[in-house]
């Protein structure tokens, strides 16, 4: 059994050093309908990755985690910003030049039966990149290599696999043969991509105990993706939390799990079920709906839409109306909601955007009084972004006041994104979407 | 072999309420190219109304076979035994008209990933329409749509909504649209089968609080499949552990967490990585094959506290505090299924055997 | 929460209608650099032998064939945009007006060709699926690959000989006996027998369409059966099938409204392929039962070297499959509502 590592401060350099990392994809749309749309999967990432230390990404689905492992191991192209590894800038070099550096930077891959060519055997697959890189001149060699590094891994004796398929193993040792294979050419870095997501509860431990162990025998440093904290307190160092491309909340693990400065990360401590029969029952406030989509992601803090404690410089839209008034249509009774909707017509019909809302309404007059009566008692804080209520011919038409992206803060020694810290202007002196002069309050 | 004892009354619903659901010896078999898959082996337990009932496993473990075993929901080749008794009216072996109408109305099901669930060329509110008008033949479209709209809105999906096609709602939300299709015909138990495993944390925390308002708004009788510890902790009244198709321990929450009786139920705990978690532990071995399954206790080979006796006699859940059964031969009482005495040896004995990495 | 705008019927077939044009114009194209690609004087080849050489010069100068080649393919698309499909070297009358002519027996011909392949291949399809492995089932599928891959006029020949020679049941080609007098407004017998009350000959009509239309049919419903057979056993199979199940709809709605819909939406992309198929095939079926339609024609016309014809004819041709595929789109649009996105 393996005891919690005392916390430490990275002591070690720096091994890699992301500034404002940019990776969009380009979807739907073609030759003949016009440009698609663009997932901003990872949009502007800054932070840094010391040798020797377990980082953790965490987030939840959507949240471009998997992207941003990807972007940094050239399996997914950068659409902007840098990746700062020893003298190379990752996010630039083509795959050419890319591919002497992989036998230094390695990925562990969530689903073992997914990863692993079901056609090769187990010391094919292990031995594969060592003769990629030419690490190894013969098959004798490698063999020897391979078997090496399957004991390191705890598959003993290594005679018993090395000429096994994948389907003769189990969930565990699957696990174990991927991680052997992201190792064996001695890396520098290694992502680990839910390493241990897809094993069952009781050996996922003793995966994770060999990970630990490898990383001190062999000298590695980690980048630990996963959606689950509880895992992840265990196992990292240090930690960044990420919604929608973005980092809420980065630095040391420790203080993130103890003191958490965004509401974000508050509310997935929150959400995590302990198996602790005492805390039944016990009241929380959980952030409301879902991750919305990457491709329009919300205005200002893009946390704002589903966020307990968001206020009013937090980025209200169209789109937050509109969620609201139907998220309010759930609980008035059947009469009411038809009342209001015969106020409010078809949602679908009205003109959405950041700044404004326009309604078609059969009657201008009786929309607009009822928006002010009701914008106050609406579920999220919508109303307090609300600049003007008017009167447009047959309109009404509902204009936002504008919010800013939070800029990133240092808050209880972590770096923070949030507007509870104090509404900010970047070093630079600029916000994300500078707003046209009359509107900054 | 004789019938495992029935679990006594948990907190909730004790006393004068009947149970709403008595299992009694529950077998599922599958037919596999290899012979047949005994999935659920004489599973036995009962659930109170208003009180939600955690079945606990890891994969294999068959409690998603015993999920779908309580509607008879078996594929081609698929065998079911034993007794399911709803408000002490019998369902095995019953017609299939009686059957069908029991789907629905009485027991509903919530299945694990909801994005595949709804027919993708149906709106939603035509999903409702159908699920009630066949049961109530006699509602018309109007009012099922009515009952729809509001099924939808105490699950949080607001009824400007529910005209829409299933492609066009997220994870979390198709999964909030199911369990309200399993809601709007009242029915008196919900077996919800990893309802929230293909969704975020978030969004899990979020269906499980709705399915527990349920349960205390409408006072069903819950049954939450799961391999989430926690989310049983936290969520469910009593617990079932399971272990290749067996029950090996029941109790209230409080009784299994605080202290486990079944050293499965114990490395079960001890593996679980949690935030509080300080150090890391797993369970040797692997479960076993089910489709010709090892006489005896079927933990004995990955277990740290075995002894002679473990591998010949099948222990049956006995009482180990009030309200808690483990069926492990460590405990008077396991043993009443064999025709002789079994006598474990002093707790401290047995030596953890190297077993293979898994 | 918002609700995404909800797929538009009308953008999506705003949007497969503009695609059209770029469609057709793309296939015009191939169609015309083939037919140049061959080798040879067309003119000559046409009437080589029984005119004399001034005469084919005359001929090939009025068919614009001297001219540069751009200049011809501009022509060309140009007469197509205003439905001039060209002049035969061999034939007095316009392309336009032979396609009048011949085209209503082709359409009735290949309609019913493609009534019969949709409804066996969905009938033994779907209850072969239903009751898999079974009699039906392996006797179903056995019946299609072997029908597929039987060539369309030696099972016509078959049809004939058996049908119509032996049994005396079925006329052996033409459209309509010699013996019935009729008006044909519209050139579709069916309909002209509905239209004028002319009931002898309508059912005379039919009684001929029933074999060529039967062997064409049946050889493309191998595909149909296959393909609702799969879908089937997918869907059959599926989650939502499984969820309906445990909400207690019965057995027999389950498989009529969720499985065997859903298996259907494929078929309806591959009845617009299968169309092009089918033109080609009544082209063979036409020849084999002596049915006065495009197809034959077009096989005479080449024979003839008449490429003029046969440029128009294939013209039309491309035209129609791409109307088709509109169409297809359109439908597929209707019965498939994640489609409009």
């Amino acid at each position: 059994m393996t005891a919690q590592p005392t916390p430490r401060e990275p002591s070690g350099d720096v091994l890699l050093d992301v500034r404002d990392l940019h990776t969009h994809f380009n979807v739907g749309g073609g030759v003949l309908s016009g440009g698609g749309d663009v997932v901003r999967a990872v949009d502007g990432v800054t932070f840094d990755v010391r040798r020797g230390e377990i980082f953790g990404l965490v987030g939840e689905s959507g949240s471009g985690k998997t992207t941003l492992g990807r972007t940094i191991l050239g399996l997914a192209p950068a659409t902007s910003g840098s990746i700062r590894y020893g003298d190379h800038d990752l996010a630039t070099l083509d795959e050419k030049r890319f591919r002497p550096l992989r036998r230094r930077l390695s990925m562990i891959f969530q689903d073992p039966n997914a990863s692993l060519n079901p056609a090769m055997t187990i010391a094919q697959g292990v031995g594969h990149p060592l003769r990629i890189h030419g690490i190894t001149s013969d098959r004798a060699a490698t063999r020897a290599k391979v078997a090496e590094m399957l004991e390191r891994c705890g598959l003993a004796p290594a005679e018993r696999f090395l000429d096994q398929y994948p389907e003769d193993l189990s969930g565990g040792q699957k696990q174990r043969v991927v991680i052997a294979r992201a190792l064996v050419t001695e890396p520098d870095l290694v992502v680990a991509d839910e390493p241990v997501a897809a094993l069952d509860m009781s050996i996922r431990a003793k995966v994770l105990e060999l990970m630990m162990d490898l990383k001190d025998e062999l000298g590695l440093t980690y980048l630990y993706i996963t959606h689950d904290l509880s895992s992840g307190k265990f196992v990292c160092d240090r930690m960044a939390i990420m919604y929608l491309g973005q980092m809420v909340e980065w630095g040391d693990a420790e203080g993130i799990y103890d003191d958490p400065q965004h509401p974000y990360t508050r509310a997935l401590l929150d959400a995590i079920p302990l198996p602790d029969p005492s805390r039944k029952g016990r009241d929380r406030q959980l952030p409301r709906g879902e991750i919305p989509d990457a491709v329009e992601p919300p205005a200002g803090c893009r946390f704002h839409p589903r966020c307990p404690a968001a206020f009013e410089p937090c980025g209200w839209e169209g789109r937050d109306l509109v969620d609201a008034i139907e998220e309010r249509w759930t609980s008035v009774g059947e009469d009411v909601f038809e009342r209001e909707l015969a106020l409010v017509g078809d949602l679908q019909k009205a003109a959405v955007g950041r700044d404004e809302i326009r309604f078609p309404a059969a009657d201008a007059g009786a929309l607009r009084s009822w928006l002010e009566d009701v914008g106050p008692q609406l579920p999220a804080a919508v109303a307090s972004g609300i600049d003007t209520v008017e009167e447009d011919g047959s309109d009404v038409v509902v204009r936002f006041r504008w919010g800013p992206e939070p800029g990133q803060q240092d808050v209880a020694g972590r770096r923070v994104a949030c507007h509870l810290h104090g509404v900010v202007v970047r070093p630079d002196g600029d916000h994300v979407g500078t707003p046209p002069a009359d509107r900054v309050s | 072999m004789s019938a495992s004892t029935a679990p006594a009354p948990g907190p909730r619903g004790s006393g004068a309420a009947a149970p709403v659901l008595e299992v009694r010896d529950l077998s599922v078999a599958y037919g596999t190219p290899a012979g047949s898959l005994h999935a659920v082996d004489r599973i036995s337990f009962d659930l109170y109304p208003g009180e939600s009932l955690g079945v606990v496993g890891e994969s294999g473990c068959g409690k998603s076979s015993m999920g779908r075993g309580l509607l008879q929901l078996m594929p081609p080749g698929g065998d079911i035994g034993g007794s399911v008794k709803l408000a002490g009216e019998e369902l095995i072996g019953v017609d299939a008209a009686r059957l069908r109408r029991a789907r629905g109305e009485d027991l509903a099901l919530v299945f694990q990933e909801p994005m595949t669930r709804l027919d993708p060329l149906m709106r939603v509110s035509e999903h409702f329409v159908e699920a009630i008008r066949a049961h109530r033949p006699d509602v018309s479209k109007d009012d099922a749509e009515h009952m729809g709209r509001e099924a939808l809105a105490q699950m949080g999906i607001p009824p400007t909504r529910a005209r829409n096609y299933p492609h066009e709602f997220s994870g979390g939300m198709r999964q909030r649209i199911m369990i309200a299709l399993g809601i709007v015909l009242k029915p008196k138990v919900i077996v919800a089968d990893e309802p929230t495993t293909a969704l975020d944390v978030i969004v899990e925390a979020q269906i499980l609080d709705l399915l527990d308002r349920l349960r205390s708004d409408e006072n069903v009788g819950l049954i939450l499949i799961t391999h989430n510890l926690g989310t049983v902790a936290e969520t469910c009244d009593r617990v079932a552990v399971m272990y290749a198709g067996r029950i090996v321990e029941t109790g209230s929450v409080a009784q299994v967490f605080d202290d486990p009786k079944h050293p499965y139920t114990q490395g079960l705990l001890r593996s679980v990585i949690s935030i509080d978690t300080t150090e890391l532990s797993s369970i040797e071995g692997s479960p076993p094959d089910l489709v010709s399954p090892p006489r005896g206790c079927r933990f004995t080979p990955r277990c740290p506290e075995r002894f002679d006796a473990c591998p010949t006699v099948d222990p049956v859940l006995a009482e180990t505090n009030p309200g808690q059964h483990a069926a492990c031969l460590l405990y008077p009482g396991a043993d009443a299924g064999s025709p002789r005495t079994v006598v474990p040896p002093e707790r401290a004995a047995a030596q953890p055997h190297q077993g293979e990495t898994r | 929460m918002a609700a995404p705008s909800s797929g538009s019927l009308r953008s999506y077939i705003l949007g497969r209608l503009a695609f059209a044009p770029v469609f057709l114009f793309l296939l015009l194209t191939m169609l015309f650099i083939l037919l140049r690609v061959a080798p040879g004087d067309p003119v000559a080849a046409a009437l080589g032998d029984r005119v004399s050489a001034e005469q084919l010069d005359i001929r090939r100068e009025a068919a614009g064939l001297n001219d540069p080649l751009l200049v011809q393919y501009g022509r060309y698309l140009g007469n197509v945009v205003q439905g001039d499909l060209g002049t035969p070297i061999t034939d007095p009358r316009s392309v336009t007006q032979i396609v009048a002519d011949l085209f209503p027996a082709t359409f009735e011909l290949t309609m019913f060709a493609m009534i019969v392949a949709v409804l066996v291949g969905i009938i033994v399809g779907a209850l072969g699926a239903r009751h898999r492995d079974g009699l039906f089932d392996v006797g179903g599928r056995l019946f299609g690959i072997l029908i597929y891959a039987a060539p369309v006029f030696w099972l016509g020949i078959l049809a004939q000989l058996l049908f119509a020679n032996r049994w005396g049941l079925f006329p052996t080609g033409n459209r309509v006996s010699a013996r019935i007098t009729f008006d044909d407004p519209t050139g579709f017998y069916l309909l002209d027998g509905i239209l004028t009350g002319n009931s002898q000959l309508f059912w005379n009509a039919l009684e001929h369409l029933v074999l060529p239309g039967m062997t064409l049919g049946l050889v493309i419903s191998g595909v149909f059966i296959r393909m609702v057979r799969v879908n089937m056993l997918q869907t059959l199979r599926s989650d939502y099938v499984e969820a309906a199940m445990a909400r207690g709809i019965p057995e027999r709605k389950v498989v009529f409204r969720h499985a065997f819909r859903n298996a259907l939406v494929p078929v309806v992309t591959i009845m617009g392929l299968q169309f092009a198929l089918l033109l080609g095939g009544a082209i063979l079926t036409e020849t084999t039962f002596s049915w006065p339609g495009l197809g034959q024609a077009l096989v005479e016309y080449i024979n003839t070297r008449d490429y003029a014809a046969v440029q128009g004819i294939v013209t039309f041709f491309a035209i129609l499959v791409v109307a088709v595929s509109l169409l297809i789109d359109i439908i597929n649009g209707l019965v498939d509502p994640r489609v409009r996105y």
